[in-house]
């Protein structure tokens, strides 16, 4: 179980610097979703993996820990309001700087290419 | 109702906000101006009156809800948290001021937001829980998105979309590094924390020492070190500058952070990871004075010229953060409280210069004449005198006494020439856009009148430039209290003894 979730957070946290490192609005958005999802089942990780255990004295012979519990319900919200926001500032970005570049120009080499593509358009 | 004093200002700015969100404050902008300053000033009387008390009875700790330490979560007003939330406060208050000139018409909700920031601010200040902390970092980091994004224009959500994404990232990493402290420690209580260090063995204690380089990481993106120092010079110079004074006490969370961190968790007492970060913030912090020099060499606006300076005194402190000395820190305590007010009045200079030559706006350029330049020339030389460091204003003593701290510890030869010709370099570009701003003008060098600075503008301007002579001419008192804040900082079982109670 342990080596099924770790390499879960893992393949998690790796898409997601994967996406962010896209630099365009839209997989920077899905990115920090994922990397939030991994941060999650992360911090629920910190109270120790286990099976059959309530977080509730009483209800089973040894009880999980109940803090990694709230802080993910704490990480979830803040989470959720965050990429709210930051979904609203890219399509704000996407309506005022006229395309959806993280640096609000597209790099260089595809403008090297819609000039070629000009240039062939003119000929 | 001194037991609850601690907590009041946290709650003082949430009451605030939420006040000016409802009607009549909501409907009304006079009636939420006079809020909004009434209640600034409510915030900073009663930190300052905190501060006083902390100061008689020594620090105290209230557990909220009444759940004891290390179960419940605690606010620890120790005199370093409560110097910063009176600083906060005042800061809050005299922007809440300068923004009723007009500032505040130009986006919705300014000055709810303006409080939700105050109370993010305060909070992580005050709270001596780990998570808590994470928790506070988030409000006041949604309430400055939104500031951020408050009447501006395209170069504007630029770079707000690249702070928030950088501050996202941030956010995770935060919370990877208290999940595996939370894991090894089992505690998120910061002085059970520190007590926990020590008893750290095996594999638990590189594991520890990830979490803690990982805090490190995300402190260092929040106060602007080097090498994430990249997202602080636009963001602040496109943000408005009312915005941009405010913000700049945000960088000092991070560095309060770490000094925190790096001094009670991670500090003398912790055992194999004592000092553990020491090394990597030395030689960083001695890159982003470097950097940031640079930086304000090459700035062609005034705004991004108090930018960059305001990454200086990022590198400044955290140097200081470094040497780990009581005296150290009691100096980094006196720049702190110094530096974020001079920035903060630099930036609204910075914000009346470029209203009032028109095109030319705040470049460091011949251009129109301002329209009082007795007033805003008189504002800027003592701006400028105190940035730079010369006597006799406060910079010079913040210089003197970091110089001095500095002089015994390991990397000081490293430190005194770096330091000393960076202050050269801010000396140099920040005289000659003086000079270049105030006395070359093109054209028929007319002012232009209609455009002279509303009273209140003029009102906080002065309240933030007064600040300087006053922390000289109450040099004793204030450094006193350094002195005294720093010996808490650093008294390791003091603090745990307040916190954790006999255990």
């Amino acid at each position: 179980m342990e080596l099924l979730y770790s390499s879960c957070v893992g393949l998690l946290v790796a898409c997601g610097v994967f996406l962010i490192l896209r630099a365009r609005t839209f997989p920077v958005v899905l990115g920090l979703t994922m990397l939030s999802y991994a941060v999650n089942l992360f911090l629920f990780a910190s109270g120790r993996l286990s099976m059959n255990q309530a977080a509730v004295l009483g209800y089973s012979e040894s009880y999980a820990d109940p803090l990694p519990q709230a802080l993910v319900l704490t990480a979830i919200v803040i989470g959720f309001a965050m990429t709210a926001f930051v979904v609203i500032l890219a399509i704000r970005g996407r309506a005022d700087l006229g395309n959806d570049h993280v640096n609000g120009v597209v790099p260089d080499k595809s403008k090297t290419n819609s000039r070629q593509v000009k240039e062939q358009g003119k000929a | 109702m001194s037991q609850h004093l601690t907590s009041l200002p946290v709650l003082l700015p949430m009451l605030a906000a939420v006040l000016m969100l409802m009607p009549p404050c909501g409907k009304n902008l006079k009636i939420r101006r006079y809020v909004s300053v009434l209640m600034g000033l409510i915030t900073t009387v009663v930190s300052v009156s905190l501060l006083a008390y902390v100061k008689v009875n020594g620090t105290q700790v209230y557990a909220i809800g009444d759940w004891s330490a290390p179960f419940g979560i605690v606010l620890v007003a120790d005199p370093i948290s409560t110097l910063l939330v009176s600083l906060t406060s005042f800061l809050g208050l005299v922007c809440a001021l300068y923004s009723c000139a007009g500032d505040d018409e130009q986006g919705s909700f300014f000055h709810p937001l303006l409080h939700f920031l105050i109370l993010g601010v305060n909070g992580a200040f005050l709270t001596g829980d780990a998570f808590n902390l994470f928790v506070f970092f988030e409000v006041l980091l949604i309430a400055s998105y939104s500031l951020l994004m408050h009447g501006g224009d395209k170069r504007n959500t630029r770079a707000a979309l690249q702070y928030v994404i950088l501050n996202l990232v941030g956010s995770s990493v935060f919370l990877i590094a208290l999940g595996i402290l939370y894991g090894t420690l089992g505690t998120l209580n910061m002085a059970d924390m520190a007590t926990r260090v020590m008893e750290l063995q095996g594999d638990d204690v590189y594991l520890a020492k990830i979490g803690g380089l990982l805090l490190l990481v995300v402190f260092a993106l929040k106060g602007a070190l080097l090498p994430l120092h990249l997202w602080l010079p636009n963001t602040y110079s496109t943000a408005m500058p009312v915005v941009a004074a405010l913000f700049a006490i945000m960088t000092k969370v991070g560095v309060y952070s770490m000094m925190r961190v790096y001094t009670l968790i991670f500090g003398e007492q912790a055992g194999e990871l004592s000092h553990m970060a020491q090394h990597w913030l030395w030689w960083l912090a001695l890159a982003t004075i470097v950097m940031g020099a640079i930086g304000v060499l090459a700035s062609q606006d005034l705004r991004k010229m108090v930018a960059n300076l305001v990454v200086v005194s990022v590198g400044t402190l955290v140097a200081l953060v470094a040497a780990q000395t009581v005296d150290s820190s009691a100096a980094a305590i006196y720049y702190l409280v110094h530096s974020t007010l001079v920035s903060a009045a630099l930036f609204l200079i910075a914000d009346l210069v470029g209203k009032q030559r028109g095109k030319v706006s705040d470049r460091i350029t011949a251009g129109r004449p301002v329209a009082q330049p007795l007033f805003l020339g008189g504002a800027f030389i003592f701006a400028a005198v105190t940035v730079i460091g010369m006597p006799p204003l406060s910079g010079f003593i913040g210089k003197v006494w970091i110089l001095e701290s500095t002089l015994e510890s390991a990397h000081g030869h490293w430190f005194w020439p770096i330091y000393l010709i960076a202050s050269l370099a801010v000396l140099v570009s920040v005289s000659k856009a003086g000079s270049t701003v105030f006395w070359h003008h093109t054209g028929k060098g007319e002012a232009n009148t209609e455009e002279k600075a509303h009273p209140v503008q003029m009102v906080a301007v002065l309240m933030l430039v007064a600040a300087s002579p006053l922390m000289v001419i109450f040099a004793g008192p204030v450094t006193d209290y350094a002195q005294f804040a720093a010996v808490e900082l650093h008294n390791f079982y003091g603090l745990i003894q307040h916190v954790l109670g006999g255990k």
